[in-house]
């Protein structure tokens, strides 16, 4: 992995030109899945606790979500060096501009400059699979999901990590419009309860956790609304 | 101050030894309206008299949060305060990317000196003309600290800086060796008393002065109006028969006032302590400060 020492690969037999590289690798995949539901004026974010490397656990208790102000929040999956440093800069530039603007940042704002920051690092990117989310300006449920290197799209509800192909077609089931022909158009349906929602990501977590070996010991739940930010957790099986 | 062949240039010394563009910067710093800085054990308060340009325009601000631990109250010239206040909340913000840690301000307030330093030795710079009264709480307790436009930097128990500020430092230095026992609500009433002496006409009001507040307890917090005005009502109660007049009215309305007031802790205090020498009915306890 990213600690082991550099091994030359072989060489081919002689008359074969083939260069000579290392195969050590800057990066390393620490596992672990992120959730995020929107609603009319909540937002629910889960990231699980693990984090592995190769076949083994490193931790079962590391969280994955950066709190930036009480109304957005920033969950990545992926590998947690990277992560640990992109929250540290997203931190730094909220201070700065809280500085500057004398207020804390929204959450459209710190999706942008997620995106920018994420795209500065173009040639060398963050291993990092992100999800921006929060309330809005109007105070509806915000959920903003990445690619590693910046590109990003406003949701309904979105997932990130080593279960999201377990979990996004779970969500799309139950929060995706019936179909596109129905007018008004709209992507995803209007909110579920709250309490609907975190129980339909609860148990989404508790599938992924069944098959994907990355994901499971806790779920850490933030539940976000006008009057700040509530967390809830769920057990996993620590298999 | 007077003119003189050798005070065209930073770069020109005096026959006498001295440097005549870094004093008149210094003289820039006692143009600006006062402010004063104080701690206790426990914590650091800075107190500032706030001016206006024209009764069309705000005041100026002369607090600024640094860091959670730490600000400062600048007096002179803002602009090259908020650069100076830029450059220390940047530096507050790598120390603690890089070390996870708020920044210690001994080390921070000689960053500042040696930038100010900068300025008394280029010849194509100027020194900067704001004076920075530094308040924060870090491992080692709480600091004061001067920073001066000539590159120097003083630890304080107290000071006070800008124009009158003669008045706010004679108060300081009367009443010093009760600080490091304070509690933070007589601490700040302490400041206020100083900054008081300070004012040339007209009365202290939550209006015209900002104060801030920080310890270990305690992140860097600005208080102004409404948050600031049950300090201003208490130190009404305890203005000095001297500098007051008797007022026997006085009296009742300090009644009054302590009642309205909200839980900061030395109100208790003050509903007993009427002033000894004055018009007070109830004078049987002497008075907590002069």
């Amino acid at each position: 992995m990213a600690t082991a020492l550099p091994v030359r690969a072989q060489v081919p037999a002689a008359g074969q030109a083939t260069k000579q590289h290392a195969s050590w690798s800057p990066y390393d995949d620490n596992g672990g899945t992120v959730v995020a539901v929107a609603g009319d004026d909540y937002c629910i974010v889960a990231a699980s606790t693990r984090m592995s490397t190769g076949y083994s656990i490193l931790t079962r208790n590391k969280s994955k979500i950066l709190r930036l102000n009480p109304k957005c929040v920033v969950a990545s999956a992926g590998m947690q060096a990277d992560m640990e440093t992109l929250h540290k800069m997203l931190h730094s530039r909220h201070v700065t501009y809280q500085f500057n603007h004398r207020r804390p940042m929204s959450c459209p704002a710190t999706a942008q400059l997620l995106s920018n920051t994420l795209y500065y690092k173009r040639f060398f990117p963050y291993y990092t699979f992100n999800l921006c989310a929060g309330l809005d300006d109007e105070g509806r449920g915000a959920v903003y999901t990445y690619d590693a290197i910046g590109s990003y799209e406003r949701v309904g509800y979105g997932c990130q990590g080593s279960g999201k192909e377990l979990i996004q077609p779970v969500l799309d089931n139950q929060l995706k419009a019936a179909s596109p022909l129905v007018l008004p158009q709209q992507q995803w349906l209007s909110s579920l309860p709250l309490e609907q929602a975190v129980d339909l990501v609860k148990g989404a977590f508790v599938s992924a956790g069944e098959r994907d070996i990355y994901t499971g010991d806790d779920v850490e739940i933030l539940i976000i609304t006008k009057d700040g930010i509530r967390t809830d957790s769920l057990q996993l099986k620590r298999d | 101050m007077f003119r003189n062949q050798y005070d065209q240039d930073v770069t020109t010394w005096s026959p006498q030894g001295r440097i005549f563009q870094i004093e008149y910067a210094m003289e820039a710093v006692k143009q600006g309206s006062a402010a004063v800085g104080l701690k206790s054990g426990e914590h650091a308060v800075l107190a500032t008299i706030k001016r206006a340009p024209s009764d069309l325009s705000s005041y100026q601000r002369k607090i600024f949060k640094i860091d959670d631990h730490m600000g400062i109250a600048i007096s002179g010239l803002t602009a090259d305060g908020r650069i100076l206040c830029r450059y220390m909340r940047n530096e507050c913000l790598n120390h603690r990317f890089v070390y996870d840690s708020p920044m210690p301000l001994g080390r921070l307030v000689r960053q500042v000196a040696d930038k100010a330093q900068l300025g008394t030795q280029r010849s194509w710079k100027r020194p900067y003309g704001v004076g920075l009264i530094v308040a924060g709480h870090d491992e080692s307790g709480p600091h004061i600290f001067y920073n001066c436009p000539s590159g120097n930097y003083y630890d304080y128990k107290a000071f006070a800086m800008g124009a009158r500020s003669q008045a706010a430092k004679t108060y300081l230095e009367r009443q010093f060796e009760t600080f490091a026992a304070a509690s933070l609500d007589d601490l700040v009433k302490h400041a206020l008393h100083a900054l008081q002496a300070s004012l040339q006409d007209g009365e202290l009001t939550e209006k015209n002065c900002s104060v801030a507040v920080v310890g270990g307890d305690m992140p860097f917090t600005l208080l102004e109006d409404d948050s600031l005005a049950p300090y201003i009502a208490a130190i009404k109660e305890e203005e000095p028969a001297a500098a007051a007049g008797m007022e026997a009215e006085g009296a009742a309305a300090e009644g009054d006032a302590a009642a309205g007031e909200g839980g900061a802790a030395g109100e208790g205090e003050q509903q007993q302590e009427q002033q000894g020498g004055g018009g007070g009915d109830d004078g049987g306890e002497a008075p907590m400060e002069q």
